[in-house]
């Protein structure tokens, strides 16, 4: 059986290196060079976050699994990301739009985990609470230029917004296992997140003159272990080794 | 950093001989020479081409190491792997900026690349079928342009010396990841040793081409001598990296794929068996095991990174164009 | 060719707090805040930053290098700007 803290932290470590993987799949194929490099700093910093993540859960677990054990020998129904970081990375659109939403989510959420009462936490939250502000600057002025840049861009970044919207509700998602913990004060109610959310994206959309869509239907399950297709695949990429040669050094 | 192999022969050219002199009398008193320096053309085209070409080395090499990123075996590798072709792609910047200090732009390097008019190392010809080779390019490929770049930090050329100094300092961890890479292979289970010595079976040869032609078929070392541009022999750097290497390798318990290989306890140098140059000519000339997807890859990033790049330069233009008319409004 | 440059940046770097900046490379950018942020990026990995100056390389006014002797000779013969030009008893101590 899983301790709520356990889950939660596995939560946010399989949303960071889910998301941290999706951006090393563009190494070396960038819009321009300066990007390449952005891209791959954005996803380092990501997966540095799961690494200490995956070793505080390891810890918590208290079965000696280490970050390896946890992110190259779980399948699917195992994984506690949400749905909007397993998207295919699409194009540079999708991958830029999807990064302002989920750092614009983190970067206010990190600030007040970094007060947890789970010191490990609190000083992964610290320490990533720079690295998250930093993506939502340089997401959001991304945003703001394909916004208001071409038709093409334009309209690129329409069609982004429409296949991750849906995806956005996720992160706002409050279950037992999290209540428990944010009664503790050891998880933050992602509900004190949703206004400072809502107006990071509202400033950001309006320079980028882009409507912000009206809140309907949700997709919903990657939390409880529900996923996509596209997790599997990922899976088959990123376990490969570990999977091919068990029990391996590498 | 990998361009020492692919100087092409500079024809000769007509300057100023009194131009000429005052240059070349700086060259020789180890003078840096800057971008609005006076310098003979071929120096000049010979600086383009080597820089670009060492430039476009850079980015085509993320392409073989960049196929392992996503399938990395453990996460410390994963981040290690993906610094270390994030590190490439910033050399490649450097380099490019280098070169157009002498007056030719991103564009048009990167125009010549994609129409093959440019060439890059042919090391990056090679597929990397197994994690393996993600060592191996670290240890030996890394390490043979290592050799190429330490004397070109005192290229006569200022802005690519500085460049080369940048990119050695960056560089020093590229190499000793590769090799524990290799060394935790070596250690490791039947199956990844085997991963191992099949990787440097397939790497070796290839390592050695990268310094190029030996001297004795190269016809333009001498002005690239003469103007500090390369400050070794290609034979001589290659000596120098099997003299550093070998003993490495064997510290690991792997064979190197040349039975011909012998330590000559006069000389004290490692002598090697020789090297197929057929195979180098045949790779160069396009006909290499990746060449075609290579170019495609980086045709295909560059693409679909078309739109980005416009919408970034029109989003400018507005901006600028906003700016103006309040100015006017303000006024 | 078809596709529009993108402008260039030199970049300028202040290393220790102190420090002048100090022109580390360059790169394109469309604009100065992607400037800024592309030097961060490119120039500031291994944490050699402090503060970034971005400057469009065509405000860039440089001196000629024919004019090097016009410019810099007639310093050579100054040295009464420099302080070993002045004799100072070595009894008087360090001044």
């Amino acid at each position: 059986m899983e301790t709520p803290l356990f889950t939660y932290t596995l939560r946010l470590a399989d949303n960071a290196l889910v998301l941290g993987h999706r951006l090393s799949e563009w190494c070396g194929h960038g819009p321009m060079l300066e990007e390449d490099l952005a891209l791959a700093n954005m996803a380092l910093d990501l997966i540095g976050q799961a690494r200490n993540l995956y070793t505080h859960a390891g810890s918590v677990e208290g079965k000696g699994r280490s970050e390896d054990d946890l992110a190259y020998l779980r399948d699917c129904p195992d994984w506690r990301n949400i749905l909007l970081v397993e998207r295919p990375r699409g194009d540079f659109a999708f991958t830029i739009l999807r990064q302002f939403l989920y750092a614009a989510f983190m970067h206010p959420y990190f600030e007040r985990l970094a007060a947890s009462k789970d010191e490990t936490l609190a000083a992964i939250a610290a320490k990533a609470v720079k690295e998250m502000a930093y993506h939502v600057r340089h997401a959001g002025e991304w945003v703001i230029r394909l916004g208001d840049g071409t038709e093409e861009s334009a309209a690129r970044l329409r069609e982004a917004l429409e296949d991750l919207w849906p995806f956005t509700g996720e992160m706002f998602e409050m279950d037992s296992v999290e209540q428990a913990l944010v009664d503790a004060g050891i998880a933050v109610d992602p509900a004190v997140i949703r206004p400072i959310w809502d107006e990071t994206i509202a400033h950001v959309f309006g320079e980028a003159l882009l409507t912000c869509p009206r809140d309907g239907w949700m997709q919903t399950g990657g939390r409880r272990g529900e996923h996509s297709e596209h997790l599997g695949h990922l899976l088959s990429d990123l376990q490969f080794m570990q999977r091919t040669y068990p029990g391996a050094t590498w | 950093m990998y361009a020492q192999a692919l100087n092409v022969a500079e024809k000769a050219h007509a300057d100023d001989p009194e131009l000429r002199a005052r240059f070349q009398h700086r060259v020789d008193a180890e003078e840096k020479i800057e971008p609005n320096d006076w310098m003979p053309e071929g120096y000049r085209r010979t600086l383009v081409r080597q820089i670009s070409q060492h430039a476009h080395s850079e980015i085509v090499g993320m392409l073989p190491e960049g196929n392992w990123i996503t399938r990395a075996p453990s996460l410390k590798r994963k981040a290690a792997l993906l610094a270390k072709v994030q590190d490439e792609g910033g050399h490649g910047l450097y380099l490019y900026s280098a070169a157009e200090t002498l007056g030719v732009s991103r564009e048009e390097l990167v125009e010549q690349l994609l129409t093959g008019k440019a060439k890059y190392s042919s090391i990056f010809n090679y597929p990397t079928p197994s994690w393996a080779d993600m060592g191996m390019i670290g240890w030996l490929v890394d390490g043979a342009a290592i050799m190429n770049q330490i004397p070109l930090c005192r290229c006569s050329y200022g802005p690519y010396a500085r460049a080369m100094i940048r990119i050695c300092k960056e560089e020093s961890f590229h190499q000793r990841q590769g090799y524990e890479i290799v060394m935790t292979l070596a250690k490791g289970s039947p199956a990844q040793k085997k991963m191992a010595q099949d990787s440097l079976n397939r790497w070796w040869w290839p390592a050695l081409m990268m310094f190029g032609p030996s001297d004795r078929d190269s016809q333009h070392s001498d002005q690239n001598m003469a103007w500090k541009i390369k400050r070794f022999s290609n034979d001589d750097l290659r000596q120098k990296f099997i003299d550093a290497t070998v003993p490495q390798g064997h510290f690991l318990g792997l064979t190197f794929p040349d039975p011909d290989l012998r330590l000559n306890a006069v000389t004290g140098h490692w002598e090697h068996g020789p090297i197929d140059w057929s195979e180098f000519n045949r790779v160069v000339r396009g006909e290499g095991p990746c060449n075609r997807e290579r170019l495609k890859a980086r045709q295909k990033a560059h693409d679909e990174g078309a739109w980005v790049r416009e919408a970034a330069l029109a989003h400018a233009e507005k901006r600028a164009a906003r700016k103006a008319a309040a100015k006017i409004a303000a006024e | 060719m078809t596709e529009k440059t993108m402008p260039l940046w030199e970049v300028f770097i202040r290393s220790r707090t102190g420090l002048s900046h100090r022109h580390c490379g360059s790169l394109h950018a469309p604009d100065a805040e992607m400037a800024l942020q592309a030097a961060r990026d490119v120039y500031t990995r291994r944490g050699e930053g402090l503060s970034i100056w971005v400057v469009p390389s065509s405000a860039i006014t440089a001196s000629d290098p024919q004019d090097k002797d016009a410019l810099f000779e007639p310093t050579a013969s100054k040295i009464y700007r420099h302080p070993t030009f002045y004799e100072v008893p070595e009894e008087v101590g360090h001044m």
